[in-house]
């Protein structure tokens, strides 16, 4: 559990001074705090005391933010060779993924925590229900560590950046949009079992404020399989023929 | 701390990088390992510490198995990896102190590891630089910072020397053979002055197998069975002499040496030795011997025999 919390300090750390922080949270803030407060179908429009559009934003937001930030964690040091560095540490290939997973989460953490003055100014404004707001940042979370466990997973299997950031965009994109797409051309239970892996089911069945253990066991199952994914391709170095 | 590698075998693809290796470095030993490039060098070293598992054989590292006892095995080491990759955008206090916070380094004693090693690698003039604001020697330096924060028993070093100026070298030499005093030091080099001058002992290695484990005296003697002296016969008349030394049966072959009009190269037959011959034939004849030296081979020439020849 330190070794975790040492590499997500260093993580992190290299976030801030790569300015690679500060530029994904103004963006964040910048396009979510536009199209929540001033354009389209903003609060006013709505005329609802609801975060409903905030986090309609927020959820097309982080899926192309969160590849931007997972995409070098671990195809940089393979191309670098940092990766060797910090492999003959004595940490464990879990431990280093666990703790590049944490960082990209504690840095989404970030920039969620700093859109809490606008629950606090629709709060003031109007009758907010509480609970669905709770429910929707929660259900925001959830989707960051899916996608970031995914960003891992392509950052893992590239030593290039940007191949890793397509892959993740491409796997992320099924997920988001092409499983529900396809889920409402079909019948029967194969719409159903389409419409069950669609992440966007269940992020908005959470941002109405409903929370049911399919949901949370379909996010942890996303999560677990891509961070074995990683975890066997980091190890591919110890294959034999 | 010893450090004992036993038949190690990796493959890469069809390609054998490393085949049937044995080896073994006692504690206080500085040992040069050398090879051509692509000789299995670094995915030795790559084995060593931990980065990969051979597909066959063990390692050992102060009798702890790399294979069952990673961790421990990984806290007792110091890597400077072949590159020398490093963060490049952390600041070198920032990232000695995640090298020693991650090698278990005790909160308490951090600031004082760090310091120290500011000093054993003269990195204090520049300690509130970026990694990626210095140049490639003092970079080198913070790759063995890092590598000796924690006081490592075992320090592994890639080719630690490349893209230094001379001036770096030496002092970089004189720093390894200081640690190595108390330290197994393990030296991975193609450069054979570097090797000869830092190390104890000598491990070469071609195309994935071990050719030669000794130190450079044995090394050389190894390589030269033939004995080779330079004699320099005078008063007497250069064919003659040539002619007559060819037939002392123990000799396989007379050089005549261009920059001196009297003086011969002679390689005797395997395992004999010559030297008393000579000396009698020109007693015999009346010349007078008035040089003979033996001549030792070159390291170059050692490796290049070794590794060509496979």
């Amino acid at each position: 559990m330190k070794q975790i919390w040492i590499i997500t300090k260093r993580e992190l750390r290299s976030f801030f001074d790569s300015l690679m922080a500060y530029i994904m949270i103004v963006l964040f803030l910048g396009f979510s705090g536009f199209f929540t407060w001033l354009f389209g179908g903003d609060v006013f429009m709505v005329n609802q005391a609801s975060l409903q559009s905030f986090f309609g934003i927020a959820f097309w937001s982080l899926f192309f933010f969160i590849p931007a930030i997972t995409m070098g964690m671990i195809a940089d040091e393979r191309k670098s060779g940092t990766i060797e560095l910090l492999v003959t540490k004595p940490v464990t290939d879990r431990q280093i993924i666990a703790g590049k997973f944490m960082a990209a989460f504690l840095l989404i953490c970030i920039a969620l925590a700093l859109t809490l003055p606008y629950y606090i100014t629709v709060a003031n404004i109007g009758k907010i229900d509480h609970g669905a707001v709770l429910m929707g940042y929660l259900g925001l979370l959830f989707m960051s560590a899916a996608y970031i466990s995914i960003g891992l997973f392509a950052s893992s299997i590239t030593g290039n950046q940007i191949v890793a950031f397509l892959i993740a965009l491409f796997i992320g994109i099924f997920f988001h949009l092409i499983f529900s797409l396809l889920a409402s051309g079909t019948t029967g239970w194969l719409s159903s079992i389409l419409s069950y892996l669609s992440l966007s089911t269940h992020y908005e069945s959470m941002a109405r404020g409903v929370i049911d253990t399919k949901d949370l066991i379909y996010f942890c199952s996303i999560i677990f399989f891509a961070m074995v994914g990683t975890e066997l391709a980091l190890s591919k170095r110890n294959l034999t023929n | 701390m010893e450090v004992s590698v036993e038949n190690i075998t990796k493959t890469y693809g069809f390609q054998k990088a490393v085949d049937n290796i044995s080896f073994k470095v006692n504690t206080g030993e500085i040992v040069g390992f050398l090879g051509p490039n692509g000789a299995g060098k670094t995915t030795t070293m790559k084995i060593i510490t931990c980065f990969m598992l051979p597909d066959a054989g063990i390692v050992k590292v102060g009798g702890l198995s790399v294979l069952d006892h990673p961790t421990e095995v990984k806290k007792h080491i110091g890597y400077v990896p072949e590159s020398n990759p490093l963060y490049k955008e952390m600041a070198i206090l920032d990232y000695l102190a995640f090298a020693a916070e991650i090698q278990g380094v005790p909160k308490s004693m951090i600031r004082e590891r760090i310091l120290e090693m500011v000093q054993v690698c003269g990195l204090k003039n520049e300690r509130h630089k970026k990694i990626s604001e210095l140049s490639k020697g003092y970079q080198q330096r913070v790759g063995l910072a890092q590598a000796l924060i924690h006081n490592p028993e075992v320090l592994i070093l890639d080719e630690p020397t490349s893209g230094l100026d001379p001036n770096q070298i030496v002092e970089i030499r004189e720093l390894i053979k200081r640690i190595g005093r108390e330290k197994t030091v393990i030296l991975c080099s193609h450069i054979l002055a570097e090797v000869e001058a830092t190390c104890d002992r000598i491990v070469i290695i071609s195309s994935g197998k071990l050719v030669a484990d000794g130190t450079a005296t044995t090394l050389r003697k190894q390589a030269q069975n033939k004995e080779i002296v330079k004699v320099v016969i005078e008063d007497g008349e250069r064919n003659e002499i040539f002619k007559a030394l060819q037939l002392i049966d123990t000799i396989e072959l007379v050089d005549l040496l261009p920059e001196y009009t009297q003086a011969f190269e002679i390689q005797s037959k395997a395992d004999a030795n010559s030297r008393k011959a000579i000396f009698r034939l020109c007693v015999d004849k009346g010349w007078s011997l008035t040089e003979m030296t033996p001549v030792e081979r070159k390291l170059e020439e050692v490796f290049r025999d070794l590794t060509i020849n496979n």
